[in-house]
C-alpha cells in the first residue's frame, strides 16, 4: 500500500516481469540448457551442439510462429504436417522433374501453401465444425493428392531437385558446414510476426478474436477475413519450410511433415500461448521453440536413451500449461488487487 | 409529456421466425436522455426485440423509426454505424487484454504512415482511462491492467464508455446487472444515469424491478412477446410491476401459496407446477 502504482510502465520491473507467461518459459528455457550442458558436456555447449539445436529449431520455428498466432485467435493447424511435402513436392516436379528455373518451382510451392490456408480459412470461417476437424481434413487430402501426384507425374515418391547456386547460398547452405541458413530466415519470420502480433493493429484484432469472436466482429473486426489470412500465413510458412528442406537435402520426399505438427504445437504451448486462445506472445513462442529444440537434440549429446527424450518433452508440455495457469491467474489476480488498493484511497 | 421527436420509436414491429411469432405489434418509444426500462420474464421475447434492435434480426412486418426516419438494418454493423450500441452481460471485453486494447478493438489508434502503422499504446491507454474515470470509476488508473482482474461492474462500465466514446446515441444494455452484487450493480446503475445524463437514449433490460425502478423513467413490460403494460415514472408501485411481470398472476399470493405448503409440509416447498 506505501507505494502509488501510477503511470508505471509494464515490463520495467521485475514483478511486472515475473508475471508474464513468458516468465516461466525462460526459467524452462534455463533449466533444459543447463541439464543437457552439464549431461552433453563441451560438445553441446560448443558450436556442434548450437548448429545441432539451432537447425532444428528453425524449421519447427518457422511454422510454430503462425501456428502460433492461429492459437492465439483461438484456432488450430494440423494441416502444416502435409503441407511441407506437398510444398516441396510441387517445388521438385515443377523445377526438377520438368527443370523450371528454381524460383518457378518455389513460388508454385509456396503457392499451395497459401492454397491449403485459404481453403482451410475458408471451411473454418463458413461452417461451424471445428478447425482441428477441418485441418485433419485437409491435412489426410492435401497428403493423399502429393502421394498421387508424385506417383502419378513422377513415378516415384521422391524427387530429386538439384538447386542453382544462388538458390542453395540463400534456401539450404550450411555456415561452416553447421550452421543452417534457416536459422535467418526463422529470425526474419520472428521479427515480421513480432511486428504483426504486438506492434501494429492487426495484433489487437488476433487478440481480440481469440478472446471473444463475437464481440470481436461486433466491434468491426473483420473476423472472417482475418481467420482466412492467419491460415494463409500458417500455409505460407509450412511450405517455406518444405523450400528449405528441399534445397537443403536437394531431394522431395513425401513423408516429411508429420512431426511438425505436434512439434509446433508444443513449441507454442511450451511458449505460454493459451490453448483457448486469447492470450500468447512472440518471445514466448521463440523460446519455446528454443526449449523444445534443446531437448529435442540434447539427448543425442547427452548419451541418454532417445525416450527419456519423448519423456522430458511430455513433462515439460505439462509444466509449461500448468505454470501458464499459474502466471495468468497472478496477472489477474495483481490487477485485482491494484484495483482495491485504488478504491480505498 | 413533452411533443419532442423520438431518438428510436417501434411502430408495430412483429418478429416471426417460420412459424413462430415471437413479437407482437411492439411499439415503443424512447427519447434522448431518458430510460426506457424493458421488463420481462425469461422467455417474454426482450431478447428477441433488442436483436431486432441492434440489426440482428429484421422486423417481419412494422417499422422502426430512429429521428422520425424509418430505418432498416441489415445487419449489427449498420445499426451501430446509426448510433445504437449494444452491450452485453460481459460483451465486448476480453479478459486477457488490457483495459486500452479492449477499449479500441476494430478502431485502435495508430502510430507511423503506409503499411507500418504502430498501434498508439500510450494514446490508447490515456483516452481508455479517461473515458472510464469521467464515467465515475476512478479506481481505473492504469490502461494496461488486464480486463479479467476487473469487477463485473467495472467491465459493464468499460463497456458503456467505450460506445459512449465511438459515438452511440442509443445505448441498449442487455441484463447489465443481473450477475452482479448489490455494490456492482448500484455502480453499473450510477453508469446508467450518467449516460442518461450525456443525452443518451437508454434500453435498459432487466428482471431485477428495483434496479429499473432506480433508473427508469419510462418503463414497458414485455409477456409472450407482446407489450403487457406500458407507463411512466412513478405510475406504479414495484409490487404492481412484479406482479406485471408474472403473467398477471400476484407475487403475493404466490408466495403466500408456498408459505402456507411449507407449513402444512413440514417445510417443504411444493413440487413445481407443470
Amino acid at each position: 500500500m506505501s507505494t502509488p502504482s501510477h503511470g508505471r510502465s509494464p515490463g520495467l520491473s521485475l514483478g511486472a516481469f515475473a508475471r508474464r507467461p513468458e516468465a516461466g518459459s525462460l526459467v524452462g528455457l534455463f533449466l533444459v540448457f543447463a541439464f543437457f550442458a552439464v549431461l552433453g558436456g563441451p560438445v553441446f555447449v560448443g558450436a556442434p551442439g548450437w548448429s545441432s539445436w539451432l537447425n532444428i529449431a528453425a524449421e519447427v520455428g518457422i511454422v510454430a510462429l503462425p501456428v502460433g498466432l492461429l492459437m492465439i485467435a483461438g484456432e488450430l493447424d494440423i494441416s502444416v504436417g502435409a503441407v511441407i511435402p506437398a510444398s516441396q513436392m510441387t517445388a521438385a516436379i515443377v523445377s526438377g522433374f520438368h527443370g523450371l528455373p528454381a524460383p518457378a518451382g518455389i513460388a508454385c510451392g509456396l503457392g499451395v501453401g497459401l492454397a491449403v490456408g485459404f481453403v482451410n480459412g475458408y471451411l473454418v470461417t463458413r461452417t461451424a465444425i471445428s478447425s482441428l476437424i477441418i485441418t485433419i481434413g485437409t491435412m489426410f487430402s492435401v497428403m493423399g493428392l502429393t502421394l498421387g501426384f508424385a506417383v502419378l507425374v513422377a513415378g516415384s515418391t521422391s524427387v530429386s531437385l538439384v538447386p542453382d547456386p544462388v538458390t542453395k547460398l540463400l534456401l539450404g547452405t550450411f555456415i561452416g558446414g553447421m550452421f543452417n541458413v534457416s536459422m535467418f530466415w526463422w529470425a526474419a519470420f520472428a521479427v515480421a510476426i513480432f511486428y504483426l502480433l504486438h506492434v501494429s493493429p492487426i495484433g489487437n484484432w488476433i487478440f481480440a478474436l481469440g478472446g471473444d469472436r463475437e464481440s470481436a466482429r461486433n466491434a468491426g473486426v473483420p473476423t472472417s477475413r482475418l481467420t482466412i489470412a492467419l491460415y494463409m500465413l500458417s500455409g505460407f510458412a509450412a511450405a517455406f519450410v518444405g523450400i528449405l528442406q528441399v534445397a537443403t537435402y536437394t531431394s522431395a520426399q513425401v513423408a516429411t511433415g508429420q512431426p511438425f505438427i505436434f512439434n509446433s504445437i508444443m513449441c507454442v504451448v511450451i511458449g505460454g500461448v493459451l490453448l483457448t486462445g486469447g492470450a500468447g506472445s512472440v518471445a514466448g513462442i521463440v523460446i519455446g521453440t528454443m526449449t523444445f529444440a534443446i531437448v529435442n537434440q540434447g539427448i543425442f549429446f547427452s548419451g541418454l536413451d532417445p525416450n527419456v527424450g519423448s519423456v522430458i518433452i511430455g513433462a515439460l508440455l505439462l509444466a509449461a500449461v500448468l505454470s501458464n495457469d499459474t502466471f495468468r491467474a497472478l496477472a489477474l489476480k495483481h490487477a485485482a488487487r491494484r484495483g482495491n488498493r485504488g478504491e480505498e484511497r | 409529456m413533452t411533443a419532442r421527436m423520438p431518438l428510436l420509436e417501434l411502430r408495430k414491429v412483429d418478429k416471426s421466425f417460420g412459424p413462430i411469432d415471437v413479437l407482437h405489434e411492439i411499439s415503443l418509444k424512447v427519447h434522448a436522455g431518458e430510460v426506457l426500462c424493458l421488463l420481462g420474464d425469461n422467455g417474454a421475447g426482450k431478447s428477441t426485440l433488442i436483436k431486432t434492435l441492434a440489426g440482428v434480426h429484421q422486423p417481419t412486418r412494422g417499422e422502426i423509426l430512429m429521428d422520425g426516419q424509418p430505418v432498416a438494418f441489415a445487419n449489427p454493423r449498420e445499426a451501430s454505424d446509426r448510433g445504437i450500441a449494444t452491450v452485453h452481460q460481459f460483451g465486448g471485453t476480453y479478459p486477457l487484454m488490457s483495459i486500452g486494447r479492449n477499449f479500441f478493438v476494430g478502431a485502435e489508434p495508430t502510430r507511423g504512415w503506409g503499411p507500418f502503422k504502430v498501434f498508439d499504446r500510450k494514446k490508447a491507454n490515456e483516452i481508455a482511462v479517461k473515458a472510464v474515470r469521467d464515467f465515475g470509476i476512478t479506481r481505473i488508473d492504469d490502461g494496461d491492467r488486464l480486463v479479467g482482474g476487473l469487477s463485473g461492474g467495472e467491465r459493464q462500465s468499460l463497456a458503456i464508455a467505450r460506445a459512449v466514446y465511438f459515438g452511440a446515441r442509443v445505448l441498449i444494455l442487455d441484463e447489465p446487472t443481473a450477475a452482479l452484487g448489490v455494490k456492482q450493480a448500484a455502480h453499473v446503475l450510477r453508469i446508467v444515469n450518467e449516460a442518461k445524463k450525456r443525452g443518451l437514449a437508454v434500453i435498459f433490460i432487466t428482471h431485477q424491478v428495483m434496479h429499473a425502478m432506480a433508473v427508469g423513467d419510462h418503463f414497458a413490460v414485455l409477456i409472450r412477446g407482446a407489450v403487457a403494460a406500458d407507463f411512466r415514472k412513478g405510475e406504479k408501485t414495484r409490487e404492481q410491476i412484479a406482479d406485471l411481470m408474472a403473467g398477471g398472476e400476484s407475487m403475493v399470493s404466490l408466495e403466500a401459496s408456498i408459505e402456507g405448503y411449507m407449513e402444512r409440509h413440514k417445510g417443504h416447498v411444493p413440487p413445481p407446477a407443470h
